[in-house]
């Protein structure tokens, strides 16, 4: 049977170009970019009829591709020189990457916890470091296509390790600034392992300039330790122009304790992918995530928690708050193999919708195959509740005044998941900051 | 002047006639006590009052110390010493009752032009309230009303008007779902507020209510209008007797 002829959209042709021109001379890794970049060109970018991407259409979001970022500059990594600030109450050791790439001057890499290194992952690929050839698009292996695009023209990012043991006193805090001198696409790519009862908080910001024009890809493996604690919070925000996809994969050991939060305020187009491995027993994880949205903002919280292992315990909670013709899309799926015996996974999806026109997308998925399980989902969009309102407004509190505080009341049982109580308050605060912005 | 001057009050809810020509005068410091069966539109009276925007008023006035109440939104009415007790009491999980009492507080003294309470003075308050109306602190850490059994709702409700301080208090049915030691303890926290500043309406079915705290003055409400007037004795007489009577004059 003859091929069917597929016609390229100009994002797609643009990208081809993109990777042909650009790979002599990107670092390393050249074998697998090559088969990650066929598996994008056979799929092409993912578009509504593909189960997976059905509410975020990035055939149709994305018109065209942006260039490659080029390497920062002086004046790029000037603009860089405060980024990251928002989250000073964490204290945070901060690692800043501009555009992409990792910007050692702009981080704090003095005197590092004994067990803990960081280096960049441009100089891993460029070197064949053995010790990321053998993890990288291995910790939980997929075929999403945006991984597969990210793989295949991924630039820099950081790797980072934290030995067998070793208890990290201070957050490590990865900046990723977008400098936003010229629209520009951003492929970065990092990957950190976390050995056998270690202990290490990995926090992410998104920034960049308010004006800028990207399109940003990016992506983190984390490997977890048998019985290691790890906390990952990444904060999207920066540039109202930027589309911005990212995925995590994240493989999780035995006995351990994992905590992922999503926190996303920003970018005009923002997925946010999450595919979770619960490879050791007796593992207990918050999956939760808060998305405050306005004007035309797209937001897409798409999870696989996947329970290999038996007898472990999450909870996946997430909020969205959605204002003017925002659209908020959440798709999870727990999947339950035959083996995992005693899993207890609960997971709720909840939307509040604060005008006529935003919409809600919600999609949860239980798939179990073993018999002997507690599994439950619930799902619900609505509007503030005005009995409530009334409440609060006979009590003297005015009406602006009385939705912020059940927005962050609402919100506020996610946020309240964050261990952390100097995070958890700076993002308390972003959430005032984004209830101001309604008045 | 009379605190509240309520004239000719014509109120429907979806098209269908609750508040029927209804005349009421409360004076500063007065205590009325306002009876009736159900469906004659007592907690459409007190709702209208706190300004909840379900029922529409077809004709006449309100006014509050002279001014016209139904100008203003529930907040506004609320910073000029309008409270409703409610009847049902909501739970609002996230909000903790200590950040409620304050920012409604804060949100009233604004409006009236004053300064924010200091925290050290806004707490030492509250712990004193709810010391009185035996209110664990434990309680106030937590989300409002969430968990709390009916009777410590109602006291919660005592304690929100003994800071919030107003000038007319409208209780709506405040005695329904009490037990008779949990009445007690939401009357005394009343009658402990009572002052010749402040003026209360009492909305109740039963006499019961009225054992506790004694009004001034009684009003019959039936069929959307107060069909008699008289002074605590009626209640008493209602009690024995029913509200068939008054159901029958208005037929």
């Amino acid at each position: 049977m003859a091929e069917m002829a597929v016609i390229k959209t100009p994002a797609e042709t643009a990208l081809s170009v993109a990777f042909a021109t650009a790979k002599g001379k990107l670092p390393g890794a050249a074998a697998l970019r090559e088969t990650a970049f066929k598996r994008f060109e056979t799929a092409g970018l993912p578009h509504r009829r593909v189960e997976e991407w059905k509410y975020t259409d990035l055939r149709a979001l994305m018109r065209d591709a942006k260039p490659l970022a080029p390497p920062p500059d002086a004046a790029a990594k000037a603009r860089a020189s405060n980024a990251g600030a928002a989250f000073a109450a964490v204290e945070g050791r901060r690692i800043v990457l501009v555009d992409g790439a990792f910007v050692p001057e702009l981080s704090d890499l003095a005197g590092l916890e004994p067990g803990l290194t960081i280096r960049s992952m441009a100089h891993a690929l460029a070197t064949g470091d053995a010790a990321v050839a053998t993890r990288l698009g291995q910790v939980v292996p997929t075929d999403n296509v945006a991984v597969a695009l990210n793989t295949a023209l991924m630039r820099d990012g950081v790797v980072i390790e934290v030995a067998p043991g070793a208890a990290l006193a201070r957050p490590l805090h990865l900046v990723f600034f977008n400098a936003g001198g010229a629209p520009a696409a951003v492929f970065t790519r990092s990957l950190a392992v976390i050995g056998k009862a270690a202990r290490a908080m990995l926090i992410e910001s998104h920034e960049g300039v308010a004006e800028a024009d990207y399109q940003v890809n990016t992506a983190l493996e984390i490997a977890v330790g048998d019985e290691a604690h790890v906390d990952h919070i990444k904060i999207t925000g920066g540039g109202a122009g930027t589309l911005h996809v990212s995925s995590l994969m994240a493989a999780i050991g035995a006995h351990a304790r994992f905590n992922e939060f999503l926190f996303t305020t920003a970018a005009a187009v923002v997925r946010n992918q999450l595919f979770v491995h619960f490879k050791g027993e007796e593992t207990v994880a918050g999956i939760r995530g808060a998305t405050l949205l306005n004007g035309k903002q797209h937001a897409d919280t798409t999870l696989v928690a996947d329970h290999v292992a038996g007898a472990c315990i999450s909870r996946e909670v997430f909020k969205t708050v959605l204002d003017g013709e925002s659209r908020g899309v959440f798709q999870g799926k727990i999947i339950v193999a035959p083996q995992a015996q005693k899993t207890d996974a609960k997971m709720s999806a909840h939307a509040l919708l604060l005008s006529e026109e935003a919409e809600a997308d919600s999609k949860p998925e239980l798939e179990i195959f073993a018999d002997d399980v507690q599994c439950g989902h619930g799902s619900t969009a609505g509007a503030l509740d005005d009995d409530l309102l009334f409440y609060l407004k006979a009590r003297g509190i005015p009406h602006k005044e009385a939705e912020s505080l059940m927005i962050q009341a609402f919100v506020g049982e996610a946020v309240d998941g964050i261990e952390h109580a100097g995070l958890r308050d700076t993002l308390i605060d972003h959430v005032a900051a984004w209830l101001k912005t309604r008045e | 002047m009379a605190l509240l001057e309520i004239k000719n009050l014509h109120v429907s809810v979806d098209g269908k006639k609750i508040l029927n020509g209804l005349n009421l005068t409360v004076e500063k410091g007065q205590v009325a006590a306002i009876m009736g069966p159900n469906g004659s539109g007592k907690s459409t009276l007190a709702h209208v009052l706190a300004g909840k925007d379900d029922y529409e008023i077809t004709e006449g006035s309100v006014l509050f110390e002279g001014e016209d109440l139904l100008s203003l939104s529930p907040d506004e009415r609320a910073a000029k010493g309008v409270f409703l007790a409610f009847q049902y009491p909501l739970e609002i999980p996230g909000v903790a009752t200590m950040m409620f009492l304050r920012t409604a507080l804060n949100a009233q003294r604004k409006k009236r032009g004053q300064e924010e309470l200091s925290a050290p003075d806004f707490n030492r308050r509250v712990f004193d309230a709810a010391a009185k109306l035996g209110i664990e602190r434990d309680m106030l850490r937590r989300g409002v009303n969430v968990g709390f059994s009916g009777g410590e709702k109602k006291r919660n409700e005592v304690l929100q008007m003994a800071l919030l301080e107003p000038k007319l208090a409208v209780l709506d049915e405040t005695d329904s779902g009490l037990d008779i030691d949990a009445l007690k303890i939401v009357s005394d926290g009343v009658n402990r507020l009572r002052s010749p500043e402040r003026s209360f309406v009492v909305i109740t079915h039963y006499q019961r209510l009225l054992d506790y705290i004694v009004p001034d003055v009684v009003h019959v409400l039936s069929k959307g209008r107060i069909v008699r007037t008289g002074g605590k004795e009626l209640a008493l007489e209602l009690e024995a007797k029913g509200y068939a009577q008054y159901q029958e004059e208005m037929a």
